[in-house]
């Protein structure tokens, strides 16, 4: 019987998920799609979080305002310069690598606590910043910038909803093939090692300025790309969707599907995406209510998240003596 | 020249209300080494309570002080009750907790109390004094400022408790042996700066009106003023407050405007803590690897 755990039952499950995945805008309302496309640039934006946070160990409450930035760049260059929606999103990523690689520089300086206060400052302050009358020639001001919905390419028989799910869904599948061959490895590694014991980390020759300036610029990179693919997506960009609460929502969908595990990312991002949707018919504040009962509910009791649940699980029923 | 002047005084007003947060900052940061995330809906909730006694019907003065009551004990409950499991767990887990406090109370109030904007009465009279200068409320607030920071000064220096609690904060392990309850002295620390915030809840809400998100501008720049002033010093962070509340308004008014205000904080804080992480007052410390 082939284990939960082992190797073919990791690859027996992802190809199932991927199956789903391909088939579900089939059978689902376009609106339905739209949120599973939206929930998968969440899943980006949540393993770029992760690879900080969660791996290592450097606490970012302001992810959003580099999900803003991917966003932005996004909808100026289709706006202003005509660029193909498609050419925006490496543009976006690279744009994102330069800005978290400098806000690590001086972040390198510091640590747990105060990097979360700066961050938090970050986070709050990106609003006004994007309304900035000196930069509204370029981001539209408080009324943002709208965008228009790609059409399916080459004729392919697909209307635009389902077009942008399987476009997205590329992108998610090469950022999370990315990451894991980032993260398996001596560079994963290296950052579980800074994250738990910088000094011996450092001993055995680990470059710790560079890697964990490095990593805030991977991880914007992968915000940002999902913060462009986010504005296609919802084609509009607003200031004021770009506020402290993104991200929080972020640092939720990391604490509830699991700090630095990528299947987590998934679990994460549908449950920022559709908790809203279900809470949302009892108050508008209801969402954020369970969003902070989730958040402490998950450090008290599951701090691995729905991930180190299921692997709890598979792991349980590996155990278990196999049936007569 | 006369106009400067305005804008310096009006930035100490402003920076009073900084430094009454950034002193319930520091009560924490004393007690537990954590700076509290969610003060600043901590406050705006208070401000509420308040809100509720006055509709009610009750004098100003009295619902001032059964807000600061009920708010010391609020802050002590949620020590005991959601901080104290995590008292010992890594920085991660606490900021998380911290900030799914701040978005619980922050929707607890508008699931409440909605989120339309409601104003605020002042206890102070709606005329200018000091040559128009300043404004009654903007001169009341710094007493009440000099006020809180007095109390504060005599209890930690002169009561057995504020000894206890400064014992506590210093030394936990021997405070212990000596019979101090060193758990209860840091929930009084918590239910202080619920306290205090309240006053800086209740002082500011006149300004800028009574909504769930009043205070995440003036948290920051309560954060800014309690690292400029040392984020371990009473006094340090009243002068860090009015220092960040007078710089505020004058880069406001001769640099960048009023619209990059909350940019400008958090060009404070990162310069802050890169340049002088101790801040102005505040002890550097050294630790051993």
């Amino acid at each position: 019987m082939a284990r939960l755990l082992g190797p073919d039952g990791r690859r027996v499950g992802l190809a199932l998920l991927l199956l789903a995945a391909c088939v579900l805008p089939f059978l689902l309302s376009s609106y339905r799609t739209f949120q599973l496309t939206s929930a998968l640039t969440y899943a980006i934006a949540l393993v770029g979080l992760n690879i900080l946070t969660g791996w290592n160990g450097q606490i970012s409450l302001g992810h959003g305002a580099f999900y803003a930035i991917g966003a932005y760049v996004a909808a100026i260059l289709m706006d202003r310069f005509g660029v193909p929606y498609w050419a925006t999103i490496p543009v976006a990523g690279f744009v994102c690598l330069g800005a978290g690689y400098l806000f690590g520089l001086p972040a390198l300086r510091l640590e747990g606590l105060y990097l979360a206060l700066a961050t938090f400052a970050l986070a709050l302050a990106t609003p006004q910043l994007l309304k900035w009358k000196h930069l509204e020639e370029w981001t539209g001001g408080v009324q943002g910038i709208v965008i228009l919905k790609p059409d399916a390419p080459f004729g392919l028989p697909l209307d635009q909803d389902q077009w942008l799910y399987f476009f997205t869904l590329a992108i998610t599948v090469l950022m999370f093939w990315l990451a894991r061959n980032l993260l398996a490895g001596r560079i994963g590694r290296a950052l579980v090692a800074i994250r738990e014991q910088p000094t011996a980390a450092e001993a055995m020759g680990v470059d710790i300025a560079f890697y964990k300036s490095m990593t805030f610029g991977v991880s914007a990179m992968f915000t940002g790309v999902a913060g462009a693919l986010g504005a296609i997506v919802i084609q509009f960009v607003a200031p004021d969707s770009f506020t402290l609460f993104l991200s929080i929502t972020l640092l939720v969908g990391i604490v509830v599907g699991g700090l630095a595990s990528l299947s987590g990312a998934i679990w994460g991002a549908l449950f920022i995406q559709f908790i809203p949707n279900v809470a949302d018919h009892i108050s508008k504040a209801a969402p954020w209510a369970i969003y902070g009962l989730f958040l402490i509910a998950c450090m008290y009791l599951m701090p691995t998240g729905v991930a180190g649940l299921l692997r709890a699980a598979a792991a349980r029923l590996d155990r278990a003596p196999p049936g007569p | 020249m006369e106009a400067f002047l305005h804008q310096v005084l009006s930035g100490l007003a402003t920076g009073s209300i900084y430094a009454i947060v950034a002193l319930a900052l520091v009560m924490i940061y004393q007690a537990t080494h954590l700076v509290n995330f969610a003060q600043g809906e901590m406050a705006m909730f208070s401000t509420y309570l308040a809100w509720t006694m006055l509709d009610a019907g009750f004098p100003y003065w009295l619902a001032f002080a059964g807000t600061v009551a009920l708010s010391f004990v609020l802050g002590v409950a949620i020590e005991r009750i959601v901080i104290r499991p995590v008292e010992k767990a890594p920085v991660l887990a606490v900021v998380i907790v911290f900030i799914g406090l701040l978005v619980i109370l922050n929707s607890v109030a508008g699931w409440i109390y909605t989120y339309t904007i409601k104003s605020f009465p002042s206890p102070f009279p709606d005329r200018t004094i000091l040559g128009g200068y300043v404004s009654a409320h903007e001169l009341g607030v710094m007493a009440v400022t000099m006020g809180v920071l007095a109390l504060l000064f005599l209890f930690f220096r002169f009561t057995p408790l504020g000894l206890a609690m400064r014992a506590a904060a210093q030394n936990p392990v021997s405070s212990r042996l000596v019979g101090i309850r060193v758990g209860w002295m840091l929930a009084l620390g918590w239910g202080l700066a619920a306290a205090i915030g309240a006053v800086a809840g209740m002082l500011v809400a006149p300004i800028v009106f009574l909504d769930p998100n009043m205070m995440a501008g003036i948290l920051l720049y309560g954060f800014a003023a309690a690292l400029l002033g040392g984020i371990d010093n009473p006094a340090g962070a009243v002068v860090g407050g009015l220092a960040v509340g007078v710089l505020e308004n004058l880069s406001g008014a001769y640099l960048v405007g009023t619209e990059l205000k909350l940019t400008v904080a958090l060009v404070l804080i990162v310069g802050v803590l890169l340049v002088r992480p101790s801040g102005l007052f505040g002890r550097v410390v050294v630790s051993r690897v």
